[in-house]
Order: structure tokens, then sequence, then C-alpha cells
């Protein structure tokens, strides 16, 4: 008789512990707010006690124990080694090369890792307006290396997004070279489904790993462009005991801590 | 010489419509009841400039303060879109609002340039970003030395700053602490300065290399206690998350907005009438 088991777990925790394991202990990590910080967060807290956190609004090397609402809450400055202006965060930290890896979101991510979080629709005439830049253009060209996370959906994945506000390899003919740009740009794309990476040759995203309980056909199913597949897939390791509680310990710590008024 | 001066004789003396207006504070120090003292005094035509527009700015572009926005992250931070800013932008109510878009890399060197009196800006940007299509200030220029091509984009020179403050002395000399944005870069940047502040004290008692704003820099000085409230003042009270997730709802529809507007900010006298108000309204709705 077939028993179905279930996971013990969400998909969302699956990307996030995939996107957590993708940080190295030591390393200089540049935090978007959202997934990206809740990924970052969880590294910090098992596998990576010393990695450096930095956030756009100053704060560096913070060991927050909830997760921020806001890229500027008060728990990122108290914890932090130091809190600097915004004007410094981007000249001395970032674009003086200071950043090992740009951890970021996106509401649009295209086949050659391009990142849209300005507008759906066209610019002039939005169909629907996001809200906008931030700091991800000069995090997408100043960091040595990104990762991306993001649910994945056909909505989200797209062929091309329609706008660029952050870069990945353009259109994979025209390079992050020609434009003047030195660092190596995503090295991975983390979803709820599997990991998609660009391909050495192309730049064009490729799907390597599955997570457990997820098959080619539902991945290919929700990305906007045919999706190719790396020749051996990797299935991601299901979160381990440690990983999913202090994920859910953080998420709990968090959320009281956001319906309170601080 | 700072002036020590109520927030309504503040605004009244140094904001005038058609003035551009950088009211910063990056998800600290907000200063929310300048927001609201604009307001209520009918402000029109301002050109609005902030790094990352939030609940202050969405509240003035839907009381038709603004007629441009300059800025480089426009939401609700982890709640959602502003939708006041979302319905200027898209349907053009209750005025079509011009906006100039940027990164915060361009904004924050903008700043820096305009407190240093440079026509411009020059920083490592703008590599095969699709706002460079849309934005005529975004230019290129070769480095003299090095013939890197590297982004420019002119100096912020605003008419008026508005910060808050943790403290200020009775001198009109201001301090601040914590995450602190482009606010000191905000106010030596602009022609004249309003900055509320939680208290005014004897003596500062800043350390050395602290971020302090000297009177001479700064036109006025307002004691508005909880003044960035839902923001946040460190060492004073945090950011009421709360609040922040229910303006989501509160902004939603015009109708809903205008009518909070006119019962909590227009019907109040002041931020301190505003926070008794919403209090009250608070404990009806439990």
């Amino acid at each position: 008789m077939m028993v179905t088991i279930e996971p013990g777990y969400t998909s969302d925790e699956m990307m996030t512990v995939a996107a957590a394991r993708m940080l190295r202990d030591r390393q200089v990590c540049f935090v978007g707010i959202g997934l990206p910080s809740a990924a970052s967060n969880l590294a910090r807290l098992t596998h990576a006690p010393d990695i450096v956190l930095i956030y756009e609004s100053g704060t560096i090397g913070t060991h927050p124990d909830i997760l921020p609402l806001s890229i500027g809450d008060g728990v990122l400055a108290e914890t932090s080694v130091a809190v600097v202006s915004v004007p410094e965060m981007f000249t001395y930290w970032l674009q003086g090369g200071r950043i090992d890896v740009g951890f970021l979101a996106a509401a649009q991510l295209d086949r050659f890792a391009n990142i849209n979080t300005t507008v759906i629709g066209d610019y002039l005439n939005p169909k629907v307006r996001l809200p906008g830049a931030g700091g991800a253009p000069e995090i997408a060209t100043s960091a040595n290396e990104i990762l991306i996370i993001i649910r994945q959906s056909k909505r989200a994945l797209v062929e091309k997004v329609d706008f660029i506000t952050s870069i990945g390899f353009l259109d994979g003919v025209q390079t992050r070279a020609d434009l003047g740009v030195t660092t190596a740009g995503p090295r991975a794309v983390v979803t709820d489904l599997g990991i998609l990476a660009p391909d050495p040759v192309t730049h064009e995203l490729t799907l390597v790993g599955l997570h457990p309980g997820v098959d080619v056909e539902h991945v290919k199913a929700e990305t906007g462009w045919p999706l190719r597949v790396a020749p051996k897939l990797e299935i991601t390791s299901p979160p381990t005991d440690t990983e999913l509680s202090v994920l859910r310990d953080l998420n709990t710590r968090s959320a009281q801590a956001h319906k309170a008024v601080g | 010489m700072a002036e020590i001066t109520s927030l309504n004789e503040a605004v009244a003396g140094l904001i005038h419509d058609g003035d551009s207006v950088a009211m910063e504070g990056f998800t600290h120090l907000i200063p929310h009841a300048a927001g609201h003292e604009i307001i209520r005094q009918r402000r029109r035509n301002l050109t609005l400039i902030r790094m990352t527009p939030d609940i202050v700015y969405d509240q003035m572009i839907g009381m038709d303060c603004a007629r441009k926005l300059t800025f480089s992250w426009g939401g609700n931070p982890g709640v959602g879109s502003l939708s006041r800013l979302r319905e200027a932008i898209e349907t053009g109510w209750p005025h079509p609002l011009e906006i100039e878009e940027h990164s915060h890399a361009a904004m924050a060197n903008a700043y820096v340039a305009g407190a240093a009196n440079l026509p411009c800006a020059i920083f490592r940007g703008y590599r095969g970003n699709d706002l460079t299509k849309y934005n005529s200030s975004i230019k290129y220029i070769d480095c003299p030395f090095t013939g890197e091509r590297l982004a420019a984009v002119p100096a912020i020179r605003p008419d008026v700053a508005v910060i808050h403050a943790q403290k200020a002395d009775r001198r009109g000399n201001v301090l601040m602490w914590g995450i602190v944005g482009v606010q000191k870069e905000a106010v030596l940047a602009s022609r004249r300065s309003i900055v509320t502040v939680e208290e005014i004290v004897d003596s500062l008692d800043a350390p050395p290399n602290a971020v302090v704003l000297p009177t001479w820099t700064v036109s006025a000085v307002c004691k508005v206690p909880g003044g960035s409230h839902p923001s946040y003042a460190m060492g004073y009270y945090g950011r009421d998350n709360v609040f922040y997730r229910r303006w989501d709802s509160i902004s939603r529809s015009r109708e809903k907005f205008t009518n909070w507007i006119e019962r909590h900010v227009l019907g109040t006298k002041d931020f301190a009438g505003f926070r008794r108000s919403i209090a009250a309204d608070n404990e009806g709705a439990e």
C-alpha cells in the first residue's frame, strides 16, 4: 500500500533553508529586506555564526534576534558592530568593494537573471507600480556575487523583465564586462521549487537542483521560458531539525514583536 | 542661529507653495509631525524629495501637497505599496504626479554633492539600468585620469530640509544618533531647514564625532515629543509596526483615506492632538 508522508515543512521553509545554505561563514553579505533577510539570519543562527550582515540603512555586522519589518528597524542598529550614514554605506562599503555577496529578492526575474522591482507593464503607463530600485542596482554590480531568492511562478519568472532595475546577464549577448562591470553577478537563484544557476557559457538560468518531492515538469510549468535542465540534478537535502526549529523560532519571535508597539 | 519656535510657525515661515522639500529619515526619525503640519497648512505644488518615501509622503501626496516626487524606493516597508502614491502615478488623483526616479546610491551621492556645493555627484552605478531611459538627469562622464565611465547625477539642492532628531540644546545645536540616513547631508544641502526634536536640553553632552548639526546650519528647531511616530526615535520609543500595517487599509480607498486625514490631521491643532485623536479611535475600535 502506498503511504504518502507529509514532508513536515513548507515549500517556503525549504526555500529559506536552501538559500541560507548558500551563505558561508565569515562572508560579508549585503542583505535585502524580506526573504533574503530571513535566509541570511537563519545562516547566521546556524552554520555561519561569523557571517557579517549589512543592511543598506547603515548597519554593519548586525545580529538581530528578530527579523526586521523594515530595512532600518531599531533592532538592526542596537545589535550591530557599527552604524554608518547611508552615503557612507553606498560609497565606502558597497562601491568600495567590501561586499562578498549581495542577497536580493525580485518581483520579476528573467531568463538572464535580470531583476525588476520597478514596474509591471510600461514605465510611463504602468499596470502595477512597484516600490522601485532602492539599493539593488548598485548592489547587483558592486557586490562580488549575487544570490537571488524568489517564489517560482510563471508571472514572476519571465522570458524578459518589463524593466531592468538590477542587471544580471542582460540579454545574454551583451556582457557585464561590456558595461564596465567587473563583478561576477548572479551565482544562483533559490526558489520554493528548486535551484537555478546561470549556464557557464550562455548565462541562461538553468535548473540545477530540485527540492525533495518536486518534479521537473512542475518547475517547467512555473517558468515563463522554455527552461533548460542540467544533465545531473542535485536533490536538496530536506531541512534538518535544527534548521527548521531555528527558522520557526525566528519567525515566531518576529511575528510577535511586530504585533506589539515597540 | 536656529530659532527655537513652534512647528506651526516654522512651517508657516519657511515652507512655501512650490518649494522643493526634502523630508528625510531612513525608517528611523521620519518627520511625521512636520508632514502633518504641511498638510494642515495646505501647502501646494511642492517638489517632494526623499530616498524612501513612506506613509507620511503617501499622506501628503493624497492631500494634494505635491506636484513632483524625487525618490529611489517608495513603499510601506515590510507591508506593501503606498496606495496614495500609486493612485497618483497610475490615475493622477488627486493631482498628476511627476516622478524623478533614482537608485539609493544615486540619491545618497547627490545629497553629498549638494552638501559639498558641487554641481553633480559622480559614482559607479546605473550600469544597464532602465531608469536611464526615462530619467534624463542621469548622465555619464569619463574619469579624466583612468577613462572609467562613471554615472553622474545633479546635486540635490532643496529649498527646505525637514528632519527629526533626538535632542537640541537651548541654542539650537542638534544631536542625532542611531540610523542617521542622509539627514545631515540633506540639511547641509538645503537653503533652509526645520528640525523637530524629542527634547530640548541644557547640554547635548555629545561625544566627539557625534552627528551634530551646529545651530547656525539650521533655520528652526521645534520641540515635538513623539514627532516621528509611527517611525521611531532610538532611545525614546520604538517603531509602531502595528500602525504601519494599519495604514495599508486606511489608505486603500480615497474615501477612507480622506476621512481619516480630515478627522485626525485637519481636525486637530497639532501633533499632540493627532496622537490623542488616533488613540481615542483605537480604544473605540477595541
